[in-house]
């Protein structure tokens, strides 16, 4: 736990350095939305590093928050700090009703269901004209406005998210390290042991659920406030694929290594930019190599590597 | 009574399509477990080989074989170069490799054949048939009848040739038919070839009336997955009538209810689906409740 406050420490020096001396606002814009991935990354890697499901449609939980925080606030005058909570709200309803049915059953029907709620709730997006704006998108949405203080520059924003992401990292470690960690770790090895021991996994595994998909839409809250202008393109099941690509880029089970690939399958379009169109060549090839290559994940794969020259700790646990 | 027969025409149709879809992906879950995400991409490859050999005035009967042919390549190779590499990882990281293959292929596709949609000359003619009030174009004909013809080899292949029987034992039980002498390896690339060409005749057959597009595979795919799924994904039989089910129930829900949302009508079903009856109509009962 030390080596990961240590970690922590490191990031947040580099994130609050970069927002003090950064100058250029394009790089800021970069970073908020790198930031906001790492928010649902964070809780995916929870969701499939621990609880062993995968959600292909976390796109949509990012969607809800991001669709009713913007309508509550464009469209209804709400204030944004309440539209948040709602969204919340909106975001952990639709989690229930997918995940409680879902995961009393074993087997990827998670993955399947999500997969469905994603394509449903993206046709919803772009078919409810009148509430979402329909294909060319919402647009008037305030910016933040949290105790009379209104967010209006990059940076701003950037400190926010910031401090949104590390509190998020922060709470996953402990949630990792507490027993209700410990009984996931169990599920994740074996189902039948961790119930043996009395632990309701179904529960579980809703509750991680629950939690990724809060991230999610928290994320997608902040995202209409900062970008202003939300389209159902940035929704789609490709995004979905798009936040798991980033965990399993990493290693599934290590929070560091899916912000790792958070990073790098934000920075790398950007980088890019030759490829234009054709980044998604790069990155179905990148997604495939690596899951055919270092099926544990970049993360772990250099880790390995870094391991040949340090003692291991027996016993010591690789997770995260 | 000649809108509710249009409907059900053009559900056939659509649901012709989604049966092949289905079928193919039940015969790569039956051999490998393995919930291939690329298979609309199959459908995109066959449309999309048609388009070209049409367009290099190749006759149809001609385009169609070589169409199907190639794409029956491209699943084997796909199988060689992904998927038996990763056979020992777990099936989560399967599905991701598939979704990966699924995304390079669509976009090595934008990258040769480009953007535009592709056409693809009428196979039957183009006079619309009058049918009791409800009209079907000669194309709508033939998909259902290509449709009903590969569907009814597919179940001969099955129930009386000795590979299909092989792909039966494999898909009840591998280690046992492995222990009885069937090699399981080649099984498992002819499942990709048979499944590969199944969705390529899916798209082969479809592309004179929504031409070939680079993009066109991931809707069918998903639609289609959600037909196996509806059948019970290990089912043959299921996942062929989830097809058609699909598509006229989304036929229906487009004519009646709201055209906006026919493509989210496919996936309410899957999921009220997974939520109601999670093996499926007639998948069998093995989903183990916790």
């Amino acid at each position: 736990m030390k080596g990961h406050y240590l970690a922590l420490a490191i990031l947040a020096g580099i994130l609050l350095g970069v927002g003090f001396f950064n100058q250029n606002d394009y790089y800021f814009n970069v970073l908020n939305i790198l930031l906001l991935k790492g928010l649902i990354v964070v809780g995916l890697c929870l969701l499939m590093g621990y609880a062993g499901q995968v959600s292909l449609g976390h796109a949509a939980f990012y969607g809800l928050g991001a669709y009713t925080s913007g309508i509550l606030t464009a469209k209804f005058g709400w204030s944004p700090v309440s539209a948040l909570f709602v969204a919340q709200g909106v975001t952990l309803l639709a989690a229930l009703v997918i995940g409680i049915p879902a995961l009393r059953l074993k087997g990827h029907y998670l993955a399947m269901a999500t997969l469905g709620f994603g394509v449903i709730v993206y046709v919803i997006f772009k078919e409810m004209i009148d509430l979402t704006g329909g294909p060319s998108g919402l647009v008037g949405i305030p910016p933040l406005q949290v105790f009379g203080h209104t967010f209006l520059e990059s940076r701003e924003y950037f400190f926010l998210f910031t401090g949104a992401l590390i509190l998020a990292v922060l709470f996953a470690l402990h949630l990792a390290h507490s027993p209700f960690g410990r009984a996931l770790l169990a599920l994740h090895d074996s189902e039948a042991a961790t119930m043996s021991l009395g632990y309701d996994t179904g529960r579980l595994k809703l509750i991680v659920f629950l939690i990724s998909a809060a991230l999610a839409g928290l994320a997608g809250s902040l995202y209409a406030h900062f970008a202003m202008f939300i389209s159902p393109t940035s929704f789609t099941f490709l995004h979905s694929v798009k936040f798991v690509t980033m965990v399993v880029i990493g290693g599934v089970a290590s929070l560091w290594g899916a912000l790792l690939g958070a990073a790098l399958l934000s920075v790398l379009p950007e980088v890019l930019t030759i490829f234009e169109d054709y980044d998604v060549l790069v990155f179905g090839t990148i997604l495939v190599a690596i899951m055919i290559f270092l099926p544990e994940g970049l993360f772990k794969g250099l880790g390995t590597l870094v391991q040949r020259f340090r003692k291991v700790r027996p016993g010591s646990l690789n997770l995260f | 009574m000649g809108e509710t027969l249009q409907f059900l025409l053009s559900g056939l149709t659509s649901g012709a399509i989604y049966a092949l879809i289905a079928l193919g992906f039940t015969i790569i879950y039956n051999a490998t477990e393995v919930i291939n995400f690329a298979q609309g991409e199959f459908v995109m490859l066959g449309a999309m080989f048609m388009a070209t050999f049409c367009a290099h005035g190749l006759p149809i009967p001609l385009a169609f074989v070589l169409a199907i042919t190639f794409t029956a390549v491209a699943g084997i190779l796909i199988e060689r170069l992904a998927i038996y590499p990763a056979r020992n990882a777990s099936p989560i990281t399967l599905i991701i490799i598939t979704i990966g293959l699924s995304i390079l292929i669509k976009g090595l596709a934008m990258f040769v054949w480009g953007k535009n949609p592709l056409p693809v000359p009428s196979f039957v003619g183009e006079r619309p048939l009058n049918l009791l009030g409800a009209t079907i174009i000669p194309q709508s004909i033939l998909i259902l009848v290509a449709a009903v013809i590969a569907v009814w080899t597919m179940e001969i292949f099955f129930q009386k040739t000795l590979p299909g029987k092989a792909m039966r034992a494999c898909a009840a039980n591998r280690l046992a038919a492995r222990l009885l002498g069937i090699k399981v390896e080649p099984l498992v690339l002819l499942s990709f070839a048979l499944s590969a060409a199944l969705s390529a005749l899916a798209g082969v057959i479809i592309s004179p009336i929504t031409f070939a597009t680079y993009d066109m595979g991931t809707m069918l795919g998903l639609k289609g997955f959600s037909a196996a799924v509806l059948g019970g994904l290990t089912s043959s039989t299921g996942s062929v009538l989830g097809g058609f089910i699909l598509g006229v129930l989304e036929s229906f829900a487009a004519g009646y209810l709201s055209s906006a949302y026919k493509d989210a009508a496919a996936f309410i079903i899957l999921v009220l689906m997974l939520l109601l009856r999670p093996e499926g109509l007639f998948g069998k009962k093995e989903i183990k409740k916790l």
